[in-house]
């Protein structure tokens, strides 16, 4: 079944057991960000201390794909260097915006890279991201701090 | 001659083709968009295979084809909803439309009918499409004017229970959607009509999903505005109506400035030609309103009667066969009165983005999300929902489609 490239087992698996989902009272920097087009939402926090992502929690509704993605995120970026953490994240978007042509660098992107199938549904791209572009904008606002 | 609709999937070549690794096609997203029958496509190209020239200018053969494409199809159009020829704007889009009317008005001068001032009453209801909505919040910020709203019952009904607290005399404008592009529920227009008249007001009918798929008479609903998409009326992209009562019309000032829709001008001022013509500045898009034109004749061959009684039993049955399913809800009125072809349901805890994906990949089209009507999903206290809308090609064979997958997707997501 071709869908089986799109939905593989460690996403769904972090769709039914989300990590890191259940925002903290402490962060650096909050964040808020929707999907126009499907209603999708997510809230995010992030402390980033001495140029580490020390920790990322986040609240939210949306897909499998969108909870899956920022699931994965936060598993892969905390305790991370914020330019490591950076350096991911570009890897991600790049891949996300691939069109199906590229894999993804396993070893930068761990887990992540179960996402690849999501670059050929140009529809689900967004879902994918929203977790990573809460992060971004987050990561920034705690270092402008 | 019976309504057939396997025979009429004939006239729409889209049928043809085959989807997700040579799957059948099972389309349930008219409310989105309809697919267009051949005579359609034909009457889009054959404009600029045989007759394009630019409209209501030159002296030549093809400037008045071409002429006569567009006002040919604004004749059939008049006739079909029941007005007068004079009374039809052509406009890209029904969005266009409403933003048309909402920045006419708010250009009225005083004395002008359609001036609004602030303390005036603009009312809408909570199930509007964004396109019927936004229009209007704007225009309430622009002009001081108070927007209200008629709310929707849990069935997924207006809340009509107290007229004439919502509509009242400092009401100007009462713009409402005929049928829910959300929920498909029609919403009953005469006592909402007699009361906007009674205060002095003016009806603006959302007629997208409801001239498209059932009898639709201007006259008959006493209304003063109204406006459809080509384009959700196995029409052509690209071209809108908005249909107003002529002596409106007339008293109507002009939304968008330029060539030929001027009566006179000068290095310093301009007057406007009469409507329709005041609103349609520019070259119009010819091929599209041909198109349009075409798309009319076809509907009225088959008949709107026929084509909605065909979506009704399509809507029967398939509330009776996703009834069925444990776990679906459906998320608008289960019974068949006062309802079109448009079903939104929700399926446990799996997101419809995820539904609308598994299905997609049994060859089935639905559609996800909000449906741009925000508000509406919201009262309904859901994040999102999954629509199926049907229209004169479905079949219960679809529907069956359907069903089967919406099966799968649960032992696939469970």
């Amino acid at each position: 079944m071709q869908l089986d490239n799109l939905y593989q087992e460690v996403i769904l698996d972090h769709y039914k057991n989300p990590q890191n989902k259940k925002l903290s009272a402490i962060y650096d920097a909050q964040v808020h960000h929707v999907n126009p087009s499907c209603g999708d939402e997510i809230d995010l926090n992030i402390t980033v201390k001495a140029g580490v992502v020390e920790a990322i929690t986040w609240d939210g509704v949306g897909c499998s794909i969108s909870q899956a993605s920022v699931s994965i995120l936060t598993d892969l970026l905390i305790g991370k260097s914020i330019d490591y953490a950076y350096k991911i994240y570009d890897e991600f978007v790049a891949l996300m915006q691939s069109k199906g042509t590229v894999t993804g660098d396993e070893e930068l992107l761990e887990d992540a890279v179960a996402l690849a199938g999501v670059s050929k549904y140009p529809a689900r791209i967004k879902c994918a991201l929203l977790g990573w572009m809460a992060f971004k904008d987050a990561s920034v606002q705690a270092q402008a701090k | 001659m019976a309504f057939d609709a396997t025979a009429i999937r004939t006239d729409f070549p889209i049928f043809d083709r085959k989807i997700r690794d040579g799957k059948r096609l099972v389309y349930l997203d008219s409310g989105g968009t309809s697919q267009k029958p051949n005579s359609v496509i034909a009457a889009e190209s054959n404009f600029y295979r045989l007759h394009n020239a630019a409209a209501h200018r030159g002296a030549h053969q093809l400037a008045e084809e071409a002429t006569e494409a567009i006002e040919s199809a604004r004749a059939t159009i008049a006739n079909f909803l029941g007005g007068q020829a004079d009374e039809i704007v052509f406009t890209k889009s029904s969005t266009e439309a409403f933003n048309l009317l909402a920045y006419a008005i708010s250009s009225a001068p005083k004395g002008n009918k359609f001036n609004l001032s602030a303390g005036d009453e603009i009312v809408v209801s909570e199930m509007e499409h964004h396109a019927n909505l936004i229009p209007w919040q704007q225009l309430a910020g622009r002009t001081g004017a108070v927007l209200k709203w008629f709310e929707v019952t849990p069935e997924g009904r207006l809340d009509l229970s107290d007229i004439n607290s919502v509509i009242t005399s400092k009401t100007k404008i009462v713009a409402l959607t005929h049928q829910s592009n959300v929920l498909g529920t029609i919403n009953p227009l005469e006592a909402l009509v007699k009361r906007t008249h009674e205060v002095g007001a003016v009806f603006i009918l959302d007629a997208c999903q409801s001239v498209p798929h059932m009898p639709v008479n201007v006259t008959e609903l006493d209304i003063d505005f109204l406006a459809f998409s080509g384009h959700k009326a196995v029409g052509p992209t690209g071209v809108g109506v908005l249909w107003g009562r002529a002596d409106l019309l007339a008293e109507l000032p002009p939304f968008l400035f330029g060539g030929s829709m001027i009566e006179s001008v000068t290095m310093t001022d301009a007057t406007w030609a009469p409507a329709p013509r005041k609103f349609e500045p520019g070259v119009p898009n010819m091929a599209q309103i041909a198109g349009l034109g075409e798309a009319i004749k076809y509907l009225s061959n088959i008949g709107m009667s026929e084509i909605h009684n065909h979506e009704i039993a399509l809507t029967k049955y398939a509330i009776t066969q996703m009834s069925a399913i444990a776990g679906l809800r459906i998320i608008c009125p289960t019974d068949t009165v006062l309802r079109g072809g448009a079903i939104s349901f929700t399926l446990g805890e799996i997101h419809p983005h995820d539904l609308g994906q598994f299905l997609d990949d049994a060859g089935i089209a639905v559609r996800t999300g909000h449906h741009c009507a925000w508000p509406l999903t919201r009262k309904m206290g859901v994040p999102a929902t999954t629509r199926a809308s049907f229209y004169l090609y479905n079949t219960t064979e679809d529907i069956d489609q359907l069903c089967t997958s919406i099966l799968a997707a649960q032992k696939y997501f469970g």
